[in-house]
């Protein structure tokens, strides 16, 4: 009865129609490249243009190659680097026209787990101090109060409260991402910010992390924003999923729809490039040549051009916009136009 | 040589010794490659697959590890070899390719001059020579314009392109053996696709052997023509690629595939975990390595040593219980399919 209403939950959540918790609107981060004595030679094209929404208790992943501006879209909207154009509304509120002092108190609101479970967290302090840093920072609770939620996080998140008095270093990588997801739950945000949180775990501690991720969102009421290079771990756990390349996002579709539909040239490539672990479904590959083209000068018209074994004439030099191809499936493609 | 098969290893045993004392890395790891195959060697971290290639390459330092059983290539134990004599081996004819890229090449020569290094130390070639077949090698990989590539530096080419450039070394010689250690886990999947059918292509022309190291049972699927599994320092299963996923035996490769999210599975499922973690070197349990984390584990997995038992269709397997736990998942299976 309870895992029907969690499937059902699950399934319904983006076809909730309700207002969104985030609304990300052309964002953009050009990374400014100077000489050496200051003098401005051009710009890494991070990020152009990218638009999504974050409903509560839902997932969207992001997926795409290194450098195709995943990683830096999830930092600007928490304004960890700051954007150069574009919106990010929260709960109605524009994040980005607020200034550092009135932008704190949303801070908590959105919390974020790293890659890379070993640098972190701090070496120097004791895991419970880790989880109740971040209360004291925004001033939640007295000290008891936050040694009480600290040891709570631990237990849920599956850390044995006795260990609150070790070291990160006595902790294997799984746990430690572990005690990176308690830290992230301590001030009780609505949305995390996820950057390839089980990329640097051996494969029978991803799926202990996976689950633990999928039991809290559940518990927590949390929206995630899922950033990860492997399609099947984002396929697992994310209702919907935008495909990302050369800091485009080129196609963005409910999760199964994009699976069973792929439509951009990309993310067919994408999806038939993934090794499956089963023997017995053989399936043609398309295998596309070449590099990802350097981001500071991308292709002019559709940036995949370059790659794609479908390119027209007007995909050099005309720019596909985003278009509704059916119930939230969308491609930037002058194939469906 | 001909009738010796390209590389017997027999009982390896690796052990370093350290301020903790000593640590068997590899634990009486048996296997075989023939021409013509790829073997993969899959397993989480620790588990030793990468020492076990270390040590068929003799690339640890020799003052604080001991090896003891065989390493026969083409009926050569390479463990009685002087140094001098390996020289000629590594590199010419075993060769060895790592996971990255960029530190594994010399930033401060062209691509060129490093590959052509090993075609002028192994092959008695000129200078000239060996940039002409640096270029060749880089061809036969894929790379664009490799006439000008060979005069760049490591710094200025692709993650992608970098690993190409390794195995264009490591071909130079036309090996015999190729050994690839977790050639790709550094690439993005749409250039893993590239460099695997790069590997499996030359396989295939110069008729060499291939170990194929990972912990990634897809590159396992794609690539591989028979798989050991490794576990805390040994194989735990070793099978024909189809048998090993169409049926494995092993719990702890059944838990492995069972808790892999794939691109066709059923996402309204929890994913399938292995409980626990794996245990540290020096902290090895006394009977199956495996028992603490095994669903299956009786009193007799926690106190006696399972052996690699061969099955009738080859399969090997180290597991006291597996015929049971075959039988019992048969009929659990069945009962799922009734209900």
């Amino acid at each position: 009865m309870l895992l029907q209403q969690q499937l059902d939950g699950k399934i319904t959540e983006q076809k909730d129609t309700g207002t969104p918790l985030l609304q990300v609107r052309n964002l953009k981060k050009y990374f400014p490249i100077t000489s050496p004595f200051g003098r401005l030679k051009g710009h890494v094209k991070a990020v152009e243009s990218v638009n999504f929404d974050l409903y509560e208790k839902g997932t969207l992943g992001l997926v795409g190659e290194s450098g195709c501006g995943k990683s830096t879209t999830g930092r600007s909207i928490l304004r960890l680097i700051e954007p150069t154009e574009g919106s990010v509304n929260y709960r109605g509120k524009d994040l980005l026209q607020l200034n550092q002092r009135e932008f704190k108190g949303f801070r908590k609101e959105m919390q974020m787990v790293f890659q890379d479970p070993h640098s972190s967290l701090n070496p120097k302090k004791r895991i419970g101090e880790l989880i109740e840093e971040p209360m004291e920072i925004h001033k939640i609770g007295t000290k008891a109060d936050r040694m009480e939620r600290a040891m709570d996080l631990l237990k849920r998140t599956g850390i044995r409260e006795d260990q609150y008095f070790r070291f990160p270093h006595e902790f294997s990588g799984g746990q430690r991402q572990r005690i990176g997801i308690a830290r992230a739950l301590a001030v009780d945000p609505a949305i995390i910010v996820l950057d390839e949180p089980v990329s640097a775990l051996d494969v029978s501690i991803q799926s202990q992390v996976l689950n633990l991720l999928e039991e809290i969102q559940d518990e927590f009421k949390l929206a995630y924003l899922f950033i990860s290079h492997d399609l099947s771990v984002v396929r697992h756990i994310a209702d919907e999923i935008g495909v990302m390349y050369l800091g485009h996002m080129v196609e963005k579709a409910p999760t199964d729809d994009l699976f069973a539909n792929p439509l951009h040239p990309y993310t067919k490539a994408l999806l038939s490039a993934i090794p499956i672990p089963d023997r017995k479904q053989r399936r043609e590959r398309i295998i596309i040549k070449g590099d990802v083209p350097s981001p500071i000068d991308p292709p002019s018209g559709c940036v995949f051009h370059t790659r794609c074994p479908f390119a027209m004439e007007q995909c050099k030099s005309i720019k596909p916009e985003m278009l509704q191809q059916s119930d939230g499936h969308q491609v930037a493609c002058h194939l469906y136009n | 040589m001909e009738g010796y098969p390209l590389l017997e290893v027999k009982e390896l045993r690796t052990r370093f010794s350290s301020e903790k004392g000593t640590i068997t890395a590899v634990d009486g790891v048996t296997f075989k490659v023939d021409y013509g195959e790829t073997l993969g060697v899959v397993g989480e971290s620790g588990c030793g697959k990468s020492v076990t290639a270390e040590s068929i390459m003799r690339l640890l330092n020799e003052k604080s590890t001991r090896y003891d059983g065989e390493i026969n290539f083409k009926g050569v134990n390479l463990l009685s070899l002087p140094e001098k004599k390996m020289l000629d081996i590594r590199g010419n004819e075993i060769s060895m390719i790592f996971q990255d890229a960029m530190t594994s090449l010399n930033p401060v020569f062209t691509i060129g001059d490093q590959i052509a290094e090993s075609i002028i130390v192994h092959q008695n070639l000129g200078k000239k020579e060996a940039m002409e077949k640096a270029v060749e090698m880089l061809r036969l990989t894929g790379i664009p314009s490799p006439e000008k590539r060979v005069h760049e530096y490591p710094h200025e080419i692709s993650g992608g392109m970098r690993q190409r450039v390794m195995i264009a070394m490591a071909l130079s010689c036309q090996p015999s053996l190729l050994i690839a250690d977790e050639p790709t886990t550094a690439l993005d999947v749409t250039i893993q696709a590239q460099i695997l059918e790069v590997i499996n292509d030359l396989k295939e022309e110069l008729n060499m052997g291939v170990i194929m190291i990972t912990h990634d049972l897809g590159v396992v699927a794609e690539v591989c023509t028979r798989v050991a599994v490794m576990y805390l320092g040994q194989v735990i299963e070793e099978s024909d690629v189809d048998a090993l996923f169409a049926s494995p035996r092993h719990p702890y490769t059944r838990g492995l595939l069972k808790s892999i999210p794939t691109i066709t599975g059923d996402r309204s499922q929890k994913l399938h975990t292995i409980q626990g973690v794996v245990p540290a070197l020096d902290n090895v349990p006394k009977g199956c390595r495996f028992a603490p984390r095994c669903p299956y584990a009786t009193d007799k997995c926690m106190t006696e040593f399972p052996l690699l038992e061969t099955l009738e269709n080859g399969q090997k397997i180290r597991c006291w219980h597996h015929q049971e736990i075959m039988e019992r998942e048969a009929a659990s299976d069945v009962i799922t399919a009734a209900t």
